[in-house]
């Protein structure tokens, strides 16, 4: 009897081959990783200002992730000609290493977020989110004037940074105390901006300096 | 080899039929919400205020399709399947209904999650936690109830079609559990434990194989019972579903790295998914020749047989998409290809052309067995048919052009190396196809909702006046 067949009369068996085969392209490339030093870029201390998300930032962060950008907006630019020069340069994965879910993306319907940090000033951004089409006639982004609306709930801002921090994010107690009061009376509006301004600002690249092996 | 097994009185039917007309709802539903959003990218003052935005309708149709949807006909059909080719009544009744309650509760709580915004913010995977412990135990039910049949089986082997339902509950149940990690903050928060370029490996694992398995490996199941079956034949070759099988099982799990390259992944994670890619080719194209040579010699059965008909549709689009994807994972394709609308339409000719139309053949072929009736019309199947295979068509086509002409613009350059075409002028481009391709959806609603009158009318009939065919069931 072919080891096939035996399979094919004893479910149990069947089972366990099935879930060790399945287990094993992912463990392959999931694994490797974690341990790998070069899987985040190592940048000198010139370059390197890669800091958590301020308490507002990481409020609009949420808000960002909640109205689904991402599903129109990438945030990765890739190694190619044309989209350094519409986006600017490609993107680290240290840039994402704080971002708890990763927002890379898998479609522009619009154009890239990676690096939109400081292109544009905060007026702009309140009134392209308030009414896309006044600033940009062609586009097909919603109207997000209710942000302008809501208040940021000041209450779950420490317990977000405490969140974060158990995941990994070097939070300190002064960021914890200091929460809640960094957010008090800000708008929805306000925090996705601060969010939408520091993206692609926290390295400095070098000119010529190849950062993918 | 398929069971012949007579009718066993003590089979759960019951529990098929309420989720083969679950499916059937969740299908007019999903192609509902997706047309929807189609109109609202090329009309956006169709975003009507927060609650129905694009970025929040836009997971419910992916989780209305693929879950409510796939789910419930995966669940029907998995349920028949294994106990008419076990002998057996299902291992629990009561199991198989809290499956039922379970899988729809928690639809039910995704119409509410998504358009409150209560997003874990990755693809096919945005319910929160508590909704994703709540499917991890209902999906621990369903593969317990399916698993201990198979057990309690009269029959020596356990048929092919169990194996590839096997196949995807194993593998969804690693990917669910893994990929949806996260810590609360409140009952409709959480942050992933995962960051950055691990979160974006994990996330593809999970979103590439939430089509490897979920949507082809128990579809995989449907064809090859419902194929042989509907054409009265056997499997054209067993080896080549050995083949198929473990193929799939060992090779889909590497593809989720292709959603990566040339980002920040490292190169040696997106190579390799790309190589793998490449090389899933051959079972998949086994796999579809297979079904389709189990046909070679009854191919007149297509003139009068409307239930093959959408299944041989079906195997055609599964090849196609089963080629195109490969060559997607191309890297020179894919640098093209990445982040346009190509993306959008090979999905939907899997989705629409290969996961539906299996899916629809199948339910057309079990609601008049379940009911002991003939359906309603057979002229309906076919407008069906037809209005489903052109709007699938318009759809796929207004992508694969709108895609790559996006991505084309994107990399133009002049003579002088400068840009051609800003952003927002490829958005204008991209105007008249999508509104073809939301065209193309309101065709595969129509047909949605005239498979839903005629199993409507069919149920309907069949308390009133059984027929003839009461005895073909």
């Amino acid at each position: 009897m072919s080891f096939q067949e035996k399979l094919e009369k004893n479910i149990w068996g069947l089972i366990f081959m099935v879930a060790v085969v399945v287990s094993i392209g992912g463990i392959v490339e999931i694994v490797p990783l974690f341990y790998l030093d070069n899987t985040i870029e190592k940048l000198t201390k010139e370059e390197d200002s890669i800091r958590p998300y301020t308490a507002l930032e990481q409020e609009g962060r949420d808000i960002y992730v909640r109205e689904g950008c991402y599903l129109c907006h990438s945030q990765m630019i890739r190694p190619f000609r044309d989209e350094k020069e519409r986006y600017g340069h490609y993107s680290l994965a240290a840039e994402s290493k704080y971002d708890h879910p990763f927002q890379w993306g898998s479609k522009r319907t619009g154009p890239d977020l990676a690096r939109v940090g400081k292109k544009y000033s905060n007026e702009w951004h309140r009134q392209h989110l308030r009414a896309p089409r006044s600033l940009v006639p062609e586009s097909v982004m919603p109207n997000y004037a209710f942000l302008e609306d809501h208040t940021i709930d000041d209450s779950l801002t420490e317990r977000k940074l405490r969140a974060l921090a158990m995941v990994g994010v070097p939070y300190t107690e002064a960021d914890f105390a200091g929460a809640a009061a960094a957010v008090r009376g800000k708008t929805e509006m306000d925090a996705i901006i601060a969010y939408l301004q520091v993206l692609g600002t926290m390295v400095k690249f070098e000119p010529g300096k190849d950062y993918r092996e | 080899m398929v069971g012949n097994a007579p009718e066993n009185p003590n089979y759960n039917m019951a529990i098929v039929k309420a989720f083969a007309v679950c499916a059937v709802v969740y299908l007019v539903v999903g192609a509902l919400v997706g047309d929807i959003i189609a109109w609202q990218l090329s009309f956006p003052s169709l975003n009507l205020n927060e609650y129905l935005s694009f970025g929040r309708l836009r997971p419910l149709h992916t989780n209305a399709v693929i879950f409510a949807f796939g789910g419930c006909t995966l669940m029907a059909t998995a349920f028949y399947v294994v106990q008419r080719t076990c002998a057996v009544p299902l291992w629990s009744d009561k199991l198989a209904w809290f499956t039922f309650w379970g899988w729809n509760l928690i639809i039910v709580c995704a119409v509410i999650s998504f358009p409150m915004g209560w997003t874990q913010g990755k693809e096919y995977a945005e319910l929160e936690w508590p909704v994703d412990i709540l499917i991890a135990v209902v999906w621990l039910s369903y593969m317990f109830n399916f698993v201990m049949t198979i057990a309690n089986r009269k029959t020596s082997h356990i048929y092919v079609a169990n194996w590839f339902f096997l196949g995807m509950m194993i593998m969804i149940t690693y990917l669910h559990v893994v990929n949806s990690l996260a810590i609360p903050v409140t009952m409709t928060h959480s942050y992933s434990l995962f960051s950055g370029v691990h979160d974006a490996m994990i996330q593809w694992w999970w979103g590439h194989n939430a089509v490897g398995f979920f949507l082809t490996a128990g579809f995989l199941g449907i064809m090859y019972y419902f194929i042989p079956k509907q054409a009265d034949l056997p499997i054209y070759s067993y080896r080549l579903s050995v083949l198929h099988f473990w193929a799939l099982m060992f090779g889909y799990v590497w593809l989720g790295a292709h959603h990566l390259q040339y980002t920040a992944l490292p190169d040696w994670a997106g190579s390799l998914g790309a190589a793998v890619s490449i090389a899933m080719i051959i079972p998949s194209w086994g796999g579809a020749i297979n079904g389709l040579m189990t046909l070679s010699g009854a191919w007149n059965k297509l003139r009068d047989d409307y239930v093959l008909r959408f299944m041989v549709v079906s195997l055609a689009f599964y090849a196609m998409s089963t080629f195109e994807g490969p060559v997607m994972a191309l890297k020179t394709v894919n640098a093209l290809s990445h982040y346009t609308d190509w993306t959008i339409g090979h999905v939907h000719s899997g989705a629409l052309g290969w996961v539906a139309m299996v899916s629809i053949g199948a339910i057309y072929h079990l609601v008049p067995r379940l009911w002991k009736t003939d359906i309603h019309s057979v002229p309906l199947v076919n407008s069906h048919f037809w209005i489903h295979t052109i709007g699938t068509v318009i759809y796929i086509c207004a992508m694969w052009v709108s895609g790559i002409m996006q991505g084309l613009m994107w990399r133009a350059t002049d003579d002088y190396g400068n840009l051609v075409y800003t952003f927002a002028e490829t958005v204008v481009a991209m105007h008249p196809y999508y509104v073809l391709r939301a065209t193309g959806g309101v065709l595969v609603l129509l047909g949605a909702l005239i498979m839903l009158y005629n199993i409507v009318m069919t149920i309907k009939g069949s308390s009133s006046q059984p027929t003839t065919a009461a005895a073909r069931a």
